[in-house]
């Protein structure tokens, strides 16, 4: 599976009330979320985001509220995958759940600018900045998340596999 | 025969639920659910993965929770529709634990007083907070909604077994503090992912000494440092909190003294005085005489982190007799509907009427911005909730404080943040 898109670059600790705003969850009409996604931190994230575009992140991405809209809205708009230090563990486990991609990589966190092309291939984990000609590694992700991205998110993945009464 | 390794309370249940003797950090394992919770926000998106992973009934119809609390009473049309996706959902499915409006209030101090979650147990909610049953000793952790349709179609959910931190408070308490200082204090040193991915392990003479409502703020805001789950070993006064309420058996456990931790951490409480975080993260801590003269437009005295019986009663102590600033908006929220009577019967609503609060029913509104006080552009804050990120409780240009209901009280009579003495002389 290969990613290619333009690099957005937020800061540390981007919580899910910047993400998605709870003034919008009395819905979860992923078409309403991404008319507000990130829209307090970034107004002009929602108006100039293109389909597969990619986010940068310092430390704790998604950190604060277990809200699945945040990872919903991030898709809606197209972001393809997120690129970050580390992540808010449920964020994570949403992200996976979702279909989203996200990829714990210390050295593009720093090294990747804002508005660099980047290319993600995930079968050899490796992060290629097309502007800057760098190559970055990220962090290993059990092979179960990953049949999770493939299948395009748990739903999908429990349909395909059929739902065991365990 | 192999000696078992020395596991802390968090792997101990966890192995437990798992059905194997030993579980160590990093591994990753398959859990049966004790108990699983949904509000009006998480759930709509977790019936709906249910339906769409094709199940038909729900694995226990005892251990499926589901609490309309955060925009309800139904803030408008679209917050009505979600609360009615739970209500048709727990009708279909014949839920035993649906608490509607009236019956209900924040889940997180509702379902511990209805005697739902017990030590030992393996929880999981659709909401951020659910680390707060680990005041009873349980394992408890916030999920999102998809894992929470897995939960309720299967009763099983993976885990990954977390580190642990171990945090030893010892010495006296200082007048006027109380968990949410302990808890701020905690994430102003170690920061908001001071402990990620970490089970938060709080232990030591002064965590004792605690009241139950102090440790379920402390295990509440574990998330806020970026914690799996918060945990304390049961003792007296959980089992004095728990017998009572438990309407099925239940199990103790306790680190083993060997058991192996990320990091231990020690905390003299006797220098922890009454914290506030300041704008915009929950790390940004300092002692309440250190923050200068912050004057406020509202405050806030409730929520799954302070709007228990013991909260109301602090900040009730501290409004007696008193008014107000005629400047500022004071809005108390007891946590359910048996905290409303209770304070109704111990004349505290009288005391904040009086004050010239309002007194709202129980929900999570303005802690989120949803509803009943939301923040204008420019307003300020002081509040007893969890999270004070840019626009969490309204306008991006407003601004949350974050503090303990003492703090909270003593700075609506005064209209600037400020330390309870300067109010009330002596406790």
């Amino acid at each position: 599976m290969k990613l290619e898109g333009r690099v957005w670059k937020f800061g540390s600790d981007v919580d899910t009330d910047a993400i998605i705003p709870a003034r919008y969850l009395n819905q979860s009409d992923p078409k309403e979320l991404a008319k507000h996604v990130m829209e307090d931190e970034r107004p002009a994230f929602k108006k100039e985001v293109r389909k597969g575009d990619i986010l940068l992140a310092d430390k704790n991405f998604g950190c604060g509220s277990s809200r699945e809209h945040a990872p919903l809205a991030l898709k809606a708009v197209g972001v393809s995958c997120v690129i970050a230090k580390s992540f808010a563990r449920i964020f994570y486990r949403n992200g996976f759940n979702q279909g989203l991609l996200l990829l714990e990589s210390q050295e593009a966190a720093e090294t990747i600018k804002e508005g660099d092309r980047v290319r993600v291939d995930l079968a050899k984990r490796e992060i290629l900045d097309l502007t800057q000609k760098k190559k970055f590694s990220a962090s290993p992700i059990p092979g179960f998340m990953l049949e999770l991205i493939k299948d395009g998110g748990l739903i999908s993945h429990i349909r395909k596999k059929g739902l065991k009464k365990r | 025969m192999a000696k078992t390794r020395p596991m802390t309370i968090t792997e101990k249940i966890l192995a437990a639920h798992a059905g194997k003797k030993q579980v160590s950090p990093g591994e990753l394992i398959d859990c049966r659910v004790d108990l699983a919770l949904g509000n009006d926000i998480t759930a709509p998106l977790a019936i709906q993965a249910f339906e769409e992973m094709g199940a038909k009934k729900v694995f226990h119809r005892d251990r499926v929770v589901l609490v309309p609390d955060h925009f309800v009473p139904a803030k408008d049309i679209l917050s009505a529709e979600q609360c009615k996706v739970l209500r048709q959902f727990a009708k279909r499915q014949r839920l035993t634990n649906f608490f509607e409006v009236g019956k209900a209030g924040i889940e997180h101090a509702l379902l511990p007083d209805q005697g739902l979650v017990l030590p030992g147990d393996l929880v999981i909610g659709a909401d951020s907070h659910t680390c707060t049953y680990g005041a009873v000793g349980a394992f408890s952790t916030g999920v999102g909604s998809t894992d929470l349709g897995a939960v309720m179609a299967t009763g099983r959910l993976w885990f990954k077994v977390p580190e642990s931190l171990k945090l030893v408070y010892y010495g006296k308490l200082n007048p006027w503090v109380s968990g949410k200082d302990f808890i701020l204090f905690t994430i102003g040193d170690i920061g908001v992912d001071g402990a990620l991915y970490q089970a938060m392990e709080f232990s030591g003479e002064a965590i004792k000494a605690l009241p139950m409502s102090s440790r379920f703020t402390i295990a509440n805001m574990a998330i806020e440092a970026g914690g799996k789950n918060g945990i304390f070993e049961p003792d007296r006064a959980t089992l004095e909190y728990v017998k009572p309420r438990a309407k099925r058996p239940y199990k103790l456990y306790e680190s083993d003294p060997d058991a192996r931790y990320a990091a231990v951490r020690e905390y003299d409480a006797s220098r922890i005085q009454p914290q506030v975080a300041l704008p915009h993260i929950p790390s940004n801590v300092k002692d309440v005489r250190e923050v200068g003269k912050i004057e406020i437009d509202q405050v806030v005295i409730g929520s799954c982190t302070n709007g228990r019986l013991d909260d109301l009663r602090v900040a009730a102590r501290i409004l007696k007799g008193k008014k107000i600033a005629p400047s500022l908006r004071l809005i108390v929220i007891p946590a359910t509907q048996e905290i409303y009577r209770q304070a109704m019967k111990e004349g505290l609503l009288e005391i904040f009427l009086s004050a010239g609060a309002v007194v709202s029913p129980p929900t999570c509104g303005p802690c989120l911005g949803g509803y009943m006080g939301v923040l204008a552009e420019g307003e300020r804050s002081l509040a007893t909730t969890n999270r004070n990120f840019r626009g969490r409780m309204g306008h991006a240009g407003s601004e949350v404080y974050l503090s303990s209901p003492a703090v909270a009280a003593a700075s609506a009579v005064k209209g600037r943040i400020c330390h309870p003495e300067e109010v009330v002389r002596s406790r």
